[in-house]
């Protein structure tokens, strides 16, 4: 009996108030103390991967845009970038600019919109309230130029569907810089107020080796003294024409992410509004009229709020590419959990499990592994193969229903 | 004292307690809400919220224990009115309380936090016993200091443990709070009684986010009512034993101006518990203990010593 375990078991999820997103953290707890961490995934596997091949080039961008919400122009980003490296077209310099204002705009709310829920996880419901009220301006600034608050489908293979109306750029600037004081006022809080400092300072911390070793991306990278950012590595867009930093700190913490995520929603509105002023200039049009991807294969990356998102597409020259792979820097995130949550209390763990601003709907993948032997037991194909069979019971249960739906 | 006046005091504290906390459980979602740029609830929300709990199914959990499970919340409710009543008569009639009745107040204000531990680990549950454990820890963070600051008033009324002696020695001799000790005690209190709500920074037995209301996790219907409702009737019996120790009676006989000024008062400190809410995170127990026991009870300490000064 000496040796049995003290070890119990504190679910997250699969529904939990602390996430809005069904996953599963089984966290092994000594009293308090968590000692070993268990993620599952899984509850939200979508299959867009598959549902791309049976879509056109112009249909894929709307496709990933509901890969999620929050970073709804992020993946058709990245997803016409990949196309576009197919084609090798030039985008017209104005569609840059305009995708790039996009872009930035969604970092801006995205992190708002983190910074309110991490409030909200530290029981802090005003700062809750407030940021995501002030986010609003944000998504009145998308309505206005997109039409939608969410969901801006504004990528096109080639440029950008809607074009900003010089009438909107007073107003648009207005808005922009109506945040600042706002967002300034978050980071004073953030950085001066003692008791925010205690609960996040030294908690969750992940070093720079982990962060290389995990692949962590995004602000969980940059928080940890780990500069990697697409935009600036690997320039598209218009993010090489502006002038912006990237920010990095050092020690890994919670306290640091928060950090990074407020003073990059500062250079956010400083690449707005520079994309702004250009497009005042720069008239040469929003589509360079792509109709046709030759064949071959394309990559296309770009910075989200959470990390750099990563499309794959292969063409054979039809209008659908034969294979397409995403991949969301929540897939590379959710993991460093592994190292930042076990050690501390479970009250650490509720804020560094957030802290990474997870996004599950763009992670999920599936997989049948043998737990005992670590062995694969179902791929791809079989998967298909199974889904294939379920649809054929199907069809000769509801057999005289299906055939009147079909003919 | 015969059982029907009894009986009448503990009816009428009960009907107090309730109302009043009903009251200050509004004001507290109201003033949050406009905090946070929300609306909020309308006055007789709590009423609503109460009354529909009461008509909800109870679900007892498999394995834990029932009787344990539907009586904690009973063993809250019924101290808090004890307690209510008990201050109540006080306050009318301050010549006739009994000796030792401070402690006896001071012991049943405790049973509400012990009857939410008992909840818990009636509840099987690994979330509840987490908030229980924790409730735990933080009745030994604030229970210390609380004593303490207690301690100010009553040497101040030379050594006595009725609260009646307490009240009457303040009618003549000017409030506690009027000296330096009593301001300390004071704000030391008012610290100790956001704890013992169980409000932020100190919320941790609760912390919906990290273990889902706790204790309360498994609880349902009327029983999650009457835990409610007990903790309502804490906010107004707190406040109420705070402002009774440091302020003094209200003399109702004088003037009917001084009933405005000592609600105006239990406003104040309601406003008070609200801000500080929302103005703060959830702070962990560990750092709450930190607080408690390296801050607030030194402090807590001088103010006894400044007390015994004469100060």
């Amino acid at each position: 009996m000496a040796t049995k375990s003290k070890t119990q078991i504190i679910p997250i999820g699969p529904y939990h108030p602390l996430q809005e997103e069904p996953e599963f953290f089984k966290l092994h707890v000594e009293g308090e103390k968590v000692v070993k961490l268990e993620i599952e995934l899984g509850y939200n596997h979508r299959g867009i991967e598959k549902l791309a091949e049976g879509l056109t080039y112009d249909q894929i961008p709307f496709l990933v845009e509901r890969i999620c919400g929050i970073c709804s122009s992020s993946h058709p980003f990245a997803s016409v970038n990949a196309m576009e490296d197919i084609a090798d077209v030039d985008v017209p310099l104005r569609a840059k600019y305009i995708r790039t204002f996009i872009g930035e705009l969604e970092r801006i709310h995205s992190h708002l919109l983190w910074l309110g829920l991490a409030g909200h996880f530290l029981g802090y419901n005003t700062v809750w309230m407030w940021a995501w009220k002030q986010r609003e301006p944000v998504l009145d600034l998308f309505e206005l130029i997109t039409g939608n608050r969410n969901h801006y489908a504004m990528f096109k293979p080639g440029g950008v569907r809607r074009d900003v109306a010089d009438e909107d750029i007073p107003t648009a600037m207005r808005l922009l810089e109506s945040l600042e004081k706002p967002v300034m006022m978050f980071t004073k809080i953030a950085l001066q107020d003692p008791v925010l400092q205690a609960r996040l300072k030294n908690v969750g911390v992940l070093t720079k080796e982990d962060c290389v070793e995990l692949g962590a991306l995004g602000p969980t990278s940059r928080a940890s003294g780990v500069p990697w950012d697409v935009r600036h590595d690997h320039p598209y867009a218009a993010y090489g024409m502006v002038d912006w930093d990237v920010i990095v700190t050092q020690n890994g913490d919670v306290f640091d992410k928060a950090v990074v995520r407020l003073l990059e929603t500062f250079e956010s509105v400083k690449i707005c509004v520079q994309c702004l002023e250009k497009l005042r200039e720069v008239k040469d049009g929003i589509d360079a009229e792509l109709k046709e991807i030759p064949p071959g294969e394309g990559v296309g990356h770009h910075e989200a709020p959470r990390g750099e998102v990563f499309h794959y597409a292969r063409s054979d020259g039809t209008n659908r590419p034969i294979r397409y792979k995403v991949r969301a820097p929540s897939f590379m995130n959710v993991p460093t959990n592994h190292r930042a949550v076990v050690g501390y209390t479970v009250s650490d763990a509720t804020i560094t499990l957030a802290a990474i601003d997870p996004c599950y709907c763009c992670t999920e993948r599936m997989l049948v592994v043998d737990a005992n032997s670590g062995k694969q037991v179902m791929g791809w194909k079989d998967l298909l193969r199974l889904s294939q069979e379920k649809t054929h019971r199907l069809m000769e249960k509801y057999n005289s229903r299906m055939d009147r739906i079909w003919t | 004292m015969s059982l029907l006046q009894g009986i009448g005091f503990l009816i009428g504290g009960f009907v107090v307690a309730a109302v009043i906390g009903m009251f200050a459980h509004w004001f507290d979602r109201k003033i949050t809400a406009r905090v946070q740029w929300r609306v909020g609830p309308p006055f007789f929300q709590p009423l609503y919220d109460f009354v529909k709990l009461l008509a909800k199914e109870v679900v007892v959990p498999e394995g834990g224990s029932r009787f344990l499970f539907l009586a904690a919340p009973l063993f809250g409710l019924a101290s808090v009115t004890v307690v209510s009543a008990l201050m109540l008569r006080t306050v009318i009639f301050p010549g006739e309380t009994f000796v030792g009745d401070l402690i006896v107040v001071i012991y049943l204000l405790t049973i509400p936090s012990q009857a939410v531990i008992l909840g818990a680990f009636a509840s099987a549950n690994p979330l509840a016993s987490l908030g229980g454990s924790r409730e735990m820890k933080l009745i030994l963070s604030y229970e210390l200091p609380f004593l303490l600051v207690i301690l100010v008033p009553v040497i101040k009324a030379g050594a006595t443990i009725k609260m009646g002696s307490i009240i009457e020695y303040q009618a003549t001799s000017g409030a506690a709070i009027g000296s330096l000790s009593g301001v300390i005690a004071f704000v030391i209190g008012l610290l100790c009684m956001q704890a013992k709500l169980a409000k932020v920074p100190f919320d941790a037995p609760e912390a919906e986010t990290e273990i889902m209301a706790g204790a309360y996790i498994e609880y349902s219907g009327a029983a999650l009512g009457l835990f409610k409702l007990t903790q309502w009737m804490m906010m107004f019996a707190v406040p109420f034993f705070l402002m009774m120790l440091f302020i003094g009676a209200v003399n109702w006989q004088q003037s009917w101006l001084n009933v405005v000024f000592a609600v105006l008062i239990y406003i104040g400190i309601l406003l008070f518990i609200t801000l500080v809410r929302n103005t703060n995170p959830r702070l962990r127990i560990d750092q709450i203990m930190k607080f408690f026991w390296a801050k607030m009870t030194p402090l807590a300490i001088l103010a006894v010593i400044l007390a015994f000064l004469g100060l």
